[in-house]
């Protein structure tokens, strides 16, 4: 039987204020526990809550840059529930009247471009945070309420590669908005999924399992994954799926049934009272709009129209804001981008895996990465040198003309170093010479290589492969 | 009648109350009383009123982003019924993590 796969994601992100979302207390992540609590947050009778009106501005921020329709009023509502995660029995958030309707992602998957539709985005609070022991468990209202958007999508998504392609669009844009630290490790950004199986070409959609607990974007594609196996396996048998929440084992990489004690969710949502509505005023809306950064879409148009990069390598340059800023500093003062892009792409990229970090965190200025590439380009070292001094440049931070000349590694133009070689090279290897006589041309690199090798590699190869062909004529 | 036991029965269990047979006859008759009061609203005309969500005219109060100091560790757990290590105890809540 064939199957067709159907996911609908739930992202949860924490905006970057300084104080959460109704009250004055901290957003500061790991202090310790209670720590950044008040009667609000607490859900103390005869508190009150109080909009932040940073909160609201970085989330309609998110939805302008997802090309959402914001609300022109927008209302709180009151989500329902027992559990010891919100003191309050429920959670402000929104139903009725959410921060935005429709908008959309496009997502790049094994070379083709799809549209992901965005359902809604809307401003709630967080809950506190759990911590389940084996005879009880603990909770740390540090986190309650803090400013958590939700992005949700159309289950629009097909596959767990689209899923993982959906996500990193998804948190590129969010860091070229700067409304989040879109950290999942430590939380400020989380995502549950929603995934059914149906028969290829049916109408109806299946019954779904929400998955939780994915710590990573890569967790998310292997939790989906196994989910898909695992309902196509039941069907198959004839067996039936029932709908539930499982969570994801990323160390056995299965999900199971939470077997939680809540029954089915009737949430009751009612609009808070203790919150008034809001208008969105239309001038303000488009004056947030005008904060918002060129976006990795057309940024990626435009690396490819004005700098030549191919599709692929301008995907690269833009998926990471900080790559993108830095590629545009560099190319700024060293005008060929392609070369450019080869390195950031290539031996920096080696680097920064091999270090760990982000470019912005690398000791590596645009200034020394260009100045190293016009190096390149005069002849004063070669790409072979270029390669070994880049790590040593961002291990001690210096510059690449100090480090050069310290270490003597200029390249070799002289022709009298180069000659003196030459000669050395070719008393030592007859044979390769003879085959180059015999009309095998291209045994003359063999040679330039024993030259670059007698240099310590610092012999500028052009000149040496000139020198050598004068030579042998 | 449009309340039924069933009716009280799920609306207990959302609250977490528990009833005994005795209570929720009760209670199923009561209630259904209050709604058919209630219910008398469906009789006026409400066709050109806008849905009220606050009865007060008032909208667009917001606080600046401004972090104030937050109350006491020692205060937040003064009335917990039970603590450690600065945090709230509550019974185990899901069985299998």
């Amino acid at each position: 039987m064939q199957y067709e796969t159907v996911i609908g994601l739930e992202v949860h992100l924490q905006l970057k204020t300084k104080s959460k979302v109704f009250c004055g207390c901290s957003t500061n992540f790991g202090s310790p526990p209670n720590t950044q609590t008040c009667p609000v947050c607490l859900g103390f009778p005869g508190s009150l809550p109080v909009l932040n009106r940073e909160a609201l501005k970085l989330a309609a921020k998110v939805a302008i840059a997802l090309d959402c329709q914001i609300a022109k009023k927008i209302r709180f509502d009151r989500k329902n529930y027992f559990y010891p995660d919100l003191p309050k029995a429920y959670q402000i958030s929104q139903f009725g009247q959410p921060l935005s309707g429709k908008g959309y992602i496009m997502i790049f998957v094994h070379g083709s471009e799809k549209r992901i539709t965005i359902r809604r985005v809307h401003l709630e609070e967080d809950t506190g945070k759990l911590f389940h022991k084996e005879d009880a468990s603990f909770i740390d209202f540090n986190r309650s309420g803090m400013p958590l958007l939700e992005v949700v999508s159309e289950p629009d998504i097909s596959s767990p590669d689209e899923a993982y392609a959906y996500l990193r669009s998804l948190k590129s844009i969010l860091e070229y908005v700067d409304v989040s630290d879109c950290n999942m490790e430590e939380g400020s950004l989380r995502c549950d999924a929603n995934i059914s199986v149906r028969k290829a070409g049916s109408e109806k959609l299946g019954v779904k399992a929400e998955v939780k607990n994915m710590n990573s974007f890569k967790a998310v594609k292997a939790a989906l994954y196994y989910e898909q196996l695992r309902q196509i396996e039941l069907l198959d048998s004839g067996s039936r799926i029932v709908q539930e929440t499982r969570l994801y084992d990323s160390v056995r990489n299965v999900t199971e049934s939470m077997r939680s004690k809540e029954e089915a969710h009737d949430y009751r949502y009612f609009p808070e009272p203790d919150l008034v509505p809001f208008d969105l005023d239309p001038e303000l809306v488009r004056g947030i709009g005008r904060e918002i950064p060129e976006l990795p879409g057309p940024r990626k148009k435009r690396f490819i129209s004005d700098y030549g990069l191919s599709d692929y390598d301008a995907a690269i340059m833009v998926s990471d804001k900080a790559l993108a800023d830095y590629f545009e500093r560099a190319v700024s003062l060293y005008k060929n981008p392609k070369v450019v892009a080869n390195w950031l792409m290539g031996d920096v990229a080696a680097c920064l895996r091999e270090r760990g970090g982000a470019i912005g965190g690398l000791n590596l200025s645009p200034e020394d990465l260009t100045a190293m590439l016009k190096m390149i380009e005069a002849g004063l070292i070669s790409g072979k040198i270029a390669k070994a001094l880049l790590p040593e440049m961002i291990e001690t931070g210096r510059d690449p003309g100090s480090l050069v000349k310290e270490r003597g590694l200029q390249q070799i133009s002289d022709e009298g170093i180069i000659e003196k070689a030459i000669v050395e090279v070719i008393s030592e290897n007859q044979k390769i010479v003879n085959d180059f006589k015999k009309g095998k041309d291209n045994a003359v690199m063999a040679l330039v290589g024993k030259v670059m090798a007698k240099t310590r590699g610092k012999a500028n190869p052009r000149k040496a492969n000139e020198a050598l062909r004068k030579k042998l004529k | 009648m449009a309340i039924t036991k069933d009716t009280i029965k799920y609306v207990a269990g959302l609250a977490r109350i528990g009833m005994t047979g005795k209570e929720l006859e009760h209670f199923t008759g009561q209630l259904d009383r209050i709604l058919e009061y209630v219910h008398e609203l469906k009789d006026l005309n409400v066709s050109g009123l806008e849905p009220t969500s606050h009865v007060m005219e008032m909208k667009n109060v917001y606080r600046a982003d401004r972090v104030r100091p937050s109350l006491p560790v020692s205060e937040v757990l003064k009335n917990a019924p039970d603590k450690a290590n600065n945090l709230f105890k509550v019974k185990k809540i899901i069985e299998k993590i």
